[in-house]
């Protein structure tokens, strides 16, 4: 190979949530520079949550990502909770969990079927794919809309839900109204399936890393709402000993706080992080179907991590479809609450990876300080690291064909940006 | 074959959720996608063209000197700017930093504030550049959304509901939570359009579709204040993700000693 010099530029970062643009500087033959800009303006979350209700958190970072909202919701509230003290009955926590189904159906069937399928198909976007591959298409809005009609049952609202509150619900859903999408989500589940025998069957360019993983992992279930958090080469923590596992650091000339192991060392989060990691406790069809699409134990391959968020669509569908069986109205929706004095944390599995919520409030239940970690902050510096392997191994290809496969690999990791208020990042350098 | 109207979708600040409105018509997407060109449209496409365009979906407000150059630029290439959604119609929760001090907003997330390059101020668009129309709503509804296409497409006026939540609330028969719990509700000064969706699960109304015209709000606060809401708790509750509509922000500014 020839020792070259060039510079790839894409300026704006299509079928990702939020603006970013990637830069990628090659000198001598050799990859230098890898960088994930990020121009979404900051919002200032954390500052401007000082000062306000300890329940308004859950509206309020719900805004932090349209895409994810009950995300948001559900590590405030579970924050707040533990800020007071206060542990739930399991009909909230299954009531939670299944609004967090919900999510999940929606926003992998988003990322799975409209944003990173033309990827692997050629197609600029769904509705343009959707000529060559209707099938595909509609059963990927059909799965969509049923994960936002069951947000819309459970929460009042597909984006932004009205109904969660600090302590469970305003109102517990009808009986009735949750009864009736299980018909669909009989359809849903073979669907989901068909989706993940497609999805194996794709190319996948060869291309592998020994990843780090994180999740939440809990000792009875596939994780969304509670859990330890864990690393796949074996230490675990307290969900309130977060900054012991992450921390954030500054990178030189960047504005960039990236979350990483204390020795620097990038991990990764979400579906393959979360498969590796609980594969056990999926649903017996759900294990199968990842086995047969040929989900191996060490999820290597960043590109096949569209087969993990398909298995958790499959995953999310017999849940919902179980914890609907199971429902029974209750009243209180919600455990009375009482703010007192002190820190709370909470950590839940986002579409994205784990989500974590920190705060301190005063005796009068206004907020003092507030922490939020989105799992993309995290992510960001694994991205950054694979880009520059991912490049290096691949600098025979033109400066198209680069482009192309490094924004395919970052559509991998579903980057929310709109959610990563640590994220911005205006100039970076890196001496090779 | 006549072109297809082009539809560019813009983002500024914002979370992203009214654009995403347009994805969750699941039932009318493909359909869409047969009566206009996605012509800018980069969070589900990357086949991006250059301007003029037809329609242009704004999302989001403007609080960094780069979006405020960049909304020129859309207004110029758009024959009509829609805006959707409390942020780019009401600043948005971002524009809570304009009753505040930037700079330390800035220095209590960033350890280098220095290097963030944004405004004093989240503003909505119509503060920058001519609005053909606004949807309102953290987020919109996606039924206004096509309805205001399928207007367009069609040559005339889009109709999008007047009134306040509270009548709507009456019409859907919920029971009041004002009245009837004492609960804060801004269901009165509300616009109304998102289907009455609080009081409907038993909570008040937190204005997510920004003022009505003509809202009383400082009856309402007499009201709140009579059943024992504070001055923060007033303040609180009418600066949230429409705090710079006018009608909330000088409400709010009634209760900020």
């Amino acid at each position: 190979m020839t020792p070259e010099s060039r510079t790839l530029r894409v300026d704006y970062l299509a079928r990702v949530e939020g603006e970013g643009a990637l830069h990628l500087d090659i000198e001598g033959g050799r990859v230098t520079r890898a960088e994930l800009a990020i121009f979404e303006p900051p919002r200032y979350f954390e500052a401007l949550l000082r000062g306000r209700d300890f329940r308004e958190t859950p509206d309020i970072t719900a805004r932090i990502c349209g895409i994810c909202p009950v995300a948001y919701q559900m590590s405030a509230c579970q924050a707040m909770e533990d800020a007071c003290g206060v542990v739930l009955p399991s009909q909230i926590l299954d009531l939670r969990r299944l609004l967090y189904c919900g999510e999940w159906i929606e926003s992998h069937g988003l990322h799975v079927h409209l944003l990173h399928l033309p990827d692997f198909l050629g197609f600029p976007d769904a509705v343009q794919m959707a000529q060559a591959h209707p099938e595909a298409v509609r059963r990927g809005l059909r799965l969509k809309k049923l994960g936002n009609s069951l947000i819309e049952v459970v929460g009042g609202r597909a984006i932004h839900p009205v109904n969660v509150r600090v302590g469970g619900f305003y109102r517990a859903p009808a009986r009735d109204a949750l009864r009736a999408l299980l018909p669909e989500f009989d359809w849903a589940i073979g669907a989901a399936e068909e989706t993940v025998r497609f999805v194996a069957g794709l190319p996948f360019p060869d291309f592998e890393i020994d990843y780090e993983f994180f999740s939440l992992v809990h000792p009875d279930e596939y994780p969304l709402y509670r859990g330890r958090l864990a690393s796949s080469r074996g230490a675990a923590w307290a969900v309130a000993d977060f900054a012991d596992a992450l921390c954030e650091r500054q990178v030189p000339h960047s504005t960039a706080l990236q979350s990483v192991r204390p020795d620097g060392t990038p991990v990764l989060l979400g579906p393959m992080a979360r498969y590796v990691l609980n594969r056990e406790r999926l649903t017996p069809r759900a294990r199968a179907a990842a086995e047969a699409a040929g989900l191996d134990e060490a999820c290597r391959n960043p590109y096949r991590a569209i087969i993990a968020r398909a298995v958790e669509i499959l995953f999310a569908c017999e849940e919902a479809r179980r914890l609907i069986e199971g429902y029974l109205p209750f009243e209180p929706a919600a455990v009375p609450i009482t703010p007192r004095a002190g820190e709370g944390h909470g950590a839940t599995e986002a579409p994205r990876g784990t989500l974590y919520h920190h705060y301190r409030i005063r005796d009068d239940g206004l907020i003092e300080h507030a922490r939020i970690v989105p799992p993309t902050a995290v992510n960001q510096a694994r991205i950054e690291a694979d880009l520059v392997a991912l490049a290096q191994a691949h600098l025979d290809l033109d400066d198209d064909g680069l482009r192309a496969l490094c924004e395919q690999a970052i559509r991998s990791y579903d980057p929310c940006i709109s959610c990563a208020t640590h994220f911005l990042k205006l100039d970076i350098r890196r001496q090779p | 074959m006549a072109a297809l109207p082009r539809l560019a979708v813009w983002k500024f600040a914002s979370c992203d959720g009214c654009q995403l409105s347009l994805l969750d018509c699941e039932d009318e997407l493909l359909l869409l996608g047969e009566r206009v060109r996605f012509a800018n449209f980069p969070e589900a496409s990357s086949d991006i063209q250059p301007g003029p365009y037809d329609i242009s979906l704004v999302e989001g407000s403007i609080s960094t000197p780069h979006d405020a150059a960049r909304i020129q630029q859309v207004r110029q290439d758009s024959r009509i700017l829609v805006t959707i959604g409390a942020c780019a119609t009401a600043g948005g929760i971002q524009a809570l930093r304009n009753f505040d001090d930037e700079a330390a907003y800035r220095q209590a997330v960033y350890a280098h504030p220095e290097y963030i390059q944004s405004l004093a101020t989240a503003t909505p668009i119509a503060a920058h550049v001519p609005v053909d129309l606004e949807l309102r709503g953290c987020p919109i509804r996606k039924e206004h959304l096509l309805a205001v296409l399928g207007a367009l497409l069609r040559g005339h006026a889009p109709r999008l509901p007047q009134g306040s939540v509270c009548e709507s609330c009456k019409a859907a028969g919920h029971p009041c939570v004002l009245v009837a719990h004492g609960t804060a509700c801004l269901g009165p000064v509300t616009q109304t359009g998102c289907g009455a969706l609080c009081p409907a699960v038993g909570r008040g109304c937190y204005g997510c579709f920004g003022p009505r015209e003509q809202a009383n709000t400082a009856a309402l606060s007499a009201q709140l204040t009579g059943l024992g809401q504070t001055a923060p708790g007033l303040k609180r509750l009418y600066r949230t993700f429409n705090a710079v509509a006018p009608a909330f922000e000088t409400e709010s500014r009634r209760h900020d000693p």
